[in-house]
């Protein structure tokens, strides 16, 4: 029913009577609305999730009001300024990761950030969250699509060489977002069937080979323990169990807003961070989930529309690929909290407390409004 | 396509838009499974999360049960409970354990046993987040430079116990015994449950005895406690059932008058209420303060009780084993006058001592002259020995001992005294067994004065006197009086085993205690002057009981030897003679004579018993506190 809604707006009339106010702005009314609902459902977790303190949810709200300046910025580009910028920030990406391992800063034993004197601390790799899918359509849109073999192997190396810099910092979540949501923009150019079976082949082949000789024993550890979380309650088991209890024991409807016990009696770890989806699962039970999930998919949605009647194919690409990337966040962290994944730092999209993934993320909610406001008037 | 072609826009749209379904259907394929997942754990698991995350945060307490109050006959307090202070420390939230310490040092002292204590108990294995006790009892200052200072001290607490208290110790700790901290042998034999949260035990007494009725039901709570082990709040709670209240037959002015009267001697007092059993004063002195043994004494403490010379650890109304020397006439009169070996009127020359044949060893009368011819009342009125040897040796040995047993010797005959040694009735099986040796005639002449083989503790010698005020009716002493609650005593107590002793001629009875009364107010009664100017007819017997072994520790010095070699001396009697209210054994360690020092102490006891002390209450604090009980 709301999807009918959603793929009707493909209709004129969005070019018509609205589109003097929305297009101005160039503001996507759906998408934005969409958004503002799950940002302030968030706030509300957070809350909760945070132990009522109040200056956490104040400082993710300021946080969440520069990113949707960011994204207010962003939708005011022309995607041809993205697609003529694309290499430059991918050259200056590669740079500052590069930059990273050398000189940067970070804790827990991984480097992620850039102190640049006079400017704001800052993650290169959230950058490359946005300018490798830019890359990658930039350049494999220069040429027909479906791209030849060899232009999908470039691509790739596109995709690969970021991905391998963020893995030294190290940074597996980062990566593998920066990584799907290039392969992403390989797959919607058209690369045939054959090579993707092809390329998932080698990747199960491949797949014990990492085990033995790439993935270090942390890495290691967390899938051994989402194997088997009972093997180690009190250590590295102890987040999943923990975080499947919280969810498990919110039952139907929830114990209630403030009233999760594994989250406020501090028995589930990071709840406003990476396992804030717990305190959801926890207060506001299966219904909670069932809301939260479908906000998510009307926003996929709403971004794959935009995605399709996007009018060149960097557009598609980058569109497509960014609302994949947005898809990929939510699964790998409900995912991961839920058991089913191991524990992999993604936060949940525009939930958990962090402002550096909600900043890339409303970044690329305005390339998204940016397409589809910057079309030009033309009936096919 | 074709190879070469510019690029074909509608078809590559057309490509795009195919693809974004493919994509479309994994996202749903996905989200799908992830609500799949969520319907796993929250529907189809729901009830097995709801319990890990009740397990998480509900944990099930224990309440200590407050211990049973003890009380006096008149409702004084004997034994309460009090607060107590503890510094306990959790290892876990506290930073630099070592500068902790030593940051405690400086606004507490913290004795160095406890120190060690502590970091003996820091490399013990435990549950995390177990708060270690640090020190004990703490006082008003020391509690308030904690609560200053308590920012800069995480994981120090102070903790309230409440731990026994006995406000008249040094009168009370013989009779009442104390509590102490469980040990390694309690614990094995302890209920675990009701125990879980108690710290303290019945060490001796009727703290030991009564350990069920004191200790009462323990409690439990749920508390809801976060991932640090802290409690939040009670979620539920079952009180639990505080220890019963006892009231005992003990009087404290009693037992306060019997330790002013042994005021600088050694010995033991016991008084019982002939018709109830009942224990008036229960003195061993010097006595000591039990209050230490609570919460643990010190190790200069004790070694500075137990290496006394006077033994003040040392419960001689129950544990010490005297020869009851004359003492033992009266039940001896009973003996040979039901037995036969003698009659009211059997008369014995004594030339100051008896031979068992021509020319053989003499057993000396105490009276060396002699007292010529002596019947049995003249006898115990002077306590005559040579009439006793002979009519011992008529009697023999297994016949004075089945009497003696029916007195009460050679067993622990007392109900609910907890502690309480046998003494040594002998026989002539018994010293063959022991000794390898026959009964030999002359054993018989020394038991039948109390001495020889013969040991009895004051409190034999107090049950036996009294059996004699009651004329042969049983009564077992006891300590419990009365319990404060719903239930009757007798369910406390334990069951009488003694039957009546029952004379051939009951009118014995009453002639022995004419003898006795003879002691007390006969014109040359051993007791005469301690029977002097009574306003009632008393009952009594002295004994002088020879010394032997004890002072033989090189450590004293020639004075105490001396002092330590002197006689013992005994009494035991009662008043009023016709209706006997109060019976008592006396014995004061090398007092002497038993008609110098033993016979007034006992003297003094009845005249504050039947004269001073005023009549009983009729019982209005019990009720009262019985209502304030049934709150609690």
């Amino acid at each position: 029913m709301a999807g009918s809604k959603l793929w009707s707006t493909q209709t004129s009339s969005d070019l018509g009577r609205n589109r003097s106010i929305w297009s101005a702005l160039h503001l996507d009314p759906i998408l934005l609305g969409l958004l503002l609902l799950l940002v302030g459902g968030g706030l509300f977790v957070l809350y909760s999730g945070a132990d009522r303190n109040i200056d956490v949810v104040k400082a993710q709200g300021i946080r969440l009001g520069v990113a949707f300046v960011v994204m207010f910025v962003f939708a005011q580009l022309d995607p041809a300024v993205f697609r003529r910028w694309a290499p430059w920030l991918y050259g200056l990406g590669l740079i500052g990761l590069v930059a990273v391992l050398l000189v940067g800063v970070g804790a827990k034993g991984a480097q992620r950030w850039l102190a640049l004197p006079g400017l704001p601390r800052f993650q290169p790799s959230e950058f490359m969250k946005l300018v490798v899918p830019m890359m990658a359509a930039w350049y494999l849109s220069r040429y027909y699509l479906p791209p030849t073999f060899p232009r999908v192997m470039t691509g790739l190396v596109i995709v690969l060489l970021p991905m391998f810099l963020i893995i030294q910092q190290p940074d597996l979540g980062t990566s593998l977002l920066v990584g799907m949501a290039g392969i992403f923009v390989v797959f919607f150019a058209g690369i045939s069937w054959k090579l993707i079976a092809a390329f998932l082949a080698m990747v199960s082949v491949s797949a014990p080979l990492m085990w033995f000789f790439v993935m270090r024993e942390y890495q290691k550890q967390r899938v051994l323990t989402l194997l088997d979380p009972q093997s180690d309650p009190l250590g590295a088991g102890w987040n999943i169990i923990q975080s499947k209890t919280a969810i498990g024991s919110g039952g139907m409807e929830g114990k209630g807003w403030l009233q999760g016990t594994q989250s406020h009696l501090e028995f589930l770890p990071e709840s406003h961070t990476d396992f804030i989806v717990a305190v959801l699962a926890e207060e506001f039970g299966f219904i909670g989930m069932l809301l939260l999930l479908t906000v998510y998919f009307l926003i996929i949605l709403r971004c794959l529309y935009i995605s399709v009647t996007a009018q060149d194919s960097f557009s598609r690409l980058v569109a497509g690929a960014l609302t994949m990337t947005f898809f990929i966040y939510i699964f790998v962290n409900i995912g991961m909290v839920s058991g089913l994944l191991p524990v992999v730092g993604v936060p949940l999209p525009l939930i958990s407390y962090g402002g550096t993934s909600s900043v890339t993320l409303m970044a690329a909610f305005g390339v998204l409004m940016s397409i589809h406001t910057h079309r030009r008037m033309i009936t096919a | 396509m074709v190879w070469g072609e510019l690029k074909n826009t509608a078809a590559e749209r057309r490509l795009f838009q195919r693809r974004a379904m493919v994509m479309l259907v994994f996202v749903l394929v996905l989200m799908t499974g992830l609500l799949a997942r969520m319907y796993q754990l929250q529907i189809v698991e729901h009830e097995i999360y709801t319990t890990l995350s009740d397990k998480n945060r509900v944990q099930v307490q224990s309440v200590p049960p407050p211990r049973g109050l003890v009380y006096d006959r008149n409702n004084v307090l004997l034994a309460e409970n009090r607060p107590v202070f503890s510094l306990t420390v959790v290892p876990e939230r506290v930073g630099d354990m070592d500068a902790t310490l030593e940051r405690l040092s400086d606004i507490l002292s913290i004795a160095d046993e406890d120190l060690e204590r502590f970091e003996r108990r820091l490399r013990e294995p435990r549950r995390p987040f177990q708060a270690i006790p640090l020190s004990y009892d703490l006082d008003e200052a020391e509690i308030a430079r904690m609560a200053v200072h308590r920012h800069q001290f995480p994981g120090v607490e102070v903790e309230a116990e409440l731990v026994r208290y006995y406000p008249h110790s040094e009168l009370t700790a013989h009779a009442l015994g104390f509590v102490g901290r469980i040990n390694r042998d309690e614990l094995q034999r302890i209920d675990p449950v009701n125990y879980a949260g108690t710290n303290y035990i019945g060490k001796s007494g009727i703290e030991r005895f009564y350990e069920e009725a004191l200790h009462g039901q323990v409690g439990y709570q749920h508390v809801e406690t976060n991932a640090r082990g802290r409690i939040l709040r009670v979620l539920e709670r079952v009180n639990p059932v505080p220890g019963e209240d006892l009231q005992l037959h003990l009087d404290l002015r009693l037992q306060r008058r019997a330790h002013e009267l042994m005021e600088g001697r050694r010995g033991a007092i016991i008084a019982i209420e002939p018709k109830t059993g009942g224990i008036l004063a229960l003195a061993s002195v010097p006595g000591f303060d039990a209050n230490k043994f609570v919460t643990g004494i010190s190790v200069n403490d004790y070694r500075e009780l137990s290496q006394s010379i006077d033994k003040p650890l040392f419960n001689r109304a129950l544990r010490g084993q005297y020869p009851p020397a004359s003492t033992i006439k009266p039940m001896m009169a009973v003996a040979a006058l039901d037995s036969g070996a003698t009659d009211k009127d059997r008369r014995i020359w004594d030339p100051g001592y008896f031979q068992l044949r021509e020319g053989g060893r003499r057993f000396r009368n105490w009276n060396r002259s002699g007292d010529g011819w002596v019947d049995l009342k003249y006898s115990m009125a002077r306590s005559n020995d040579v009439y006793f040897y002979a009519v011992g040796v008529d009697m023999g040995v297994d016949v004075m001992s089945s009497y003696l047993a029916r007195f009460g010797f050679g067993e622990d005959a007392t109900l609910d005294v907890s502690g309480a040694l046998t003494g040594l009735l002998p026989t002539a099986d018994w010293k063959r067994a022991v000794r390898n040796e026959p009964w030999y005639p002359g054993d018989s002449v020394n038991m039948s004065i109390g001495q020889g083989f013969l040991l009895a503790t004051p409190m034999q010698l107090a049950t036996a006197t009294a059996l004699i005020a009651n004329r042969g009716a049983w009564v077992e002493p006891r300590l419990l009086k009365d319990v404060h609650g719903d239930s009757p005593v007798e369910e406390f107590l334990p069951e009488q085993t003694h039957e009546q002793l029952e004379l051939k001629d009951p009118d014995d009875w009453e002639y022995v205690v004419d003898t006795m009364e003879e002691v007390m107010h006969g014109a040359r009664g051993t007791g005469r002057s301690a029977g002097r100017g009574a306003s009632y007819r008393m009952a009594g017997k002295t004994g002088t009981a020879q010394v032997f072994s004890l002072g033989q520790d090189e450590e004293y010095d020639e004075e105490q030897i001396r002092e330590r070699l002197r006689d013992h001396a005994l009494f035991v009697g009662f008043a009023p003679a016709d209706d006997p209210k109060i019976a008592v054994a006396v014995i004061v360690e090398n007092g002497g004579s038993g008609s110098g020092a033993a016979a007034p102490v006992a003297r003094a006891l009845f005249d504050a018993w039947l004269e001073e002390f005023p009549a009983e209450q009729a019982e209005p604090v019990i009720s009262d506190s019985r209502a304030a009980g049934g709150d609690n």
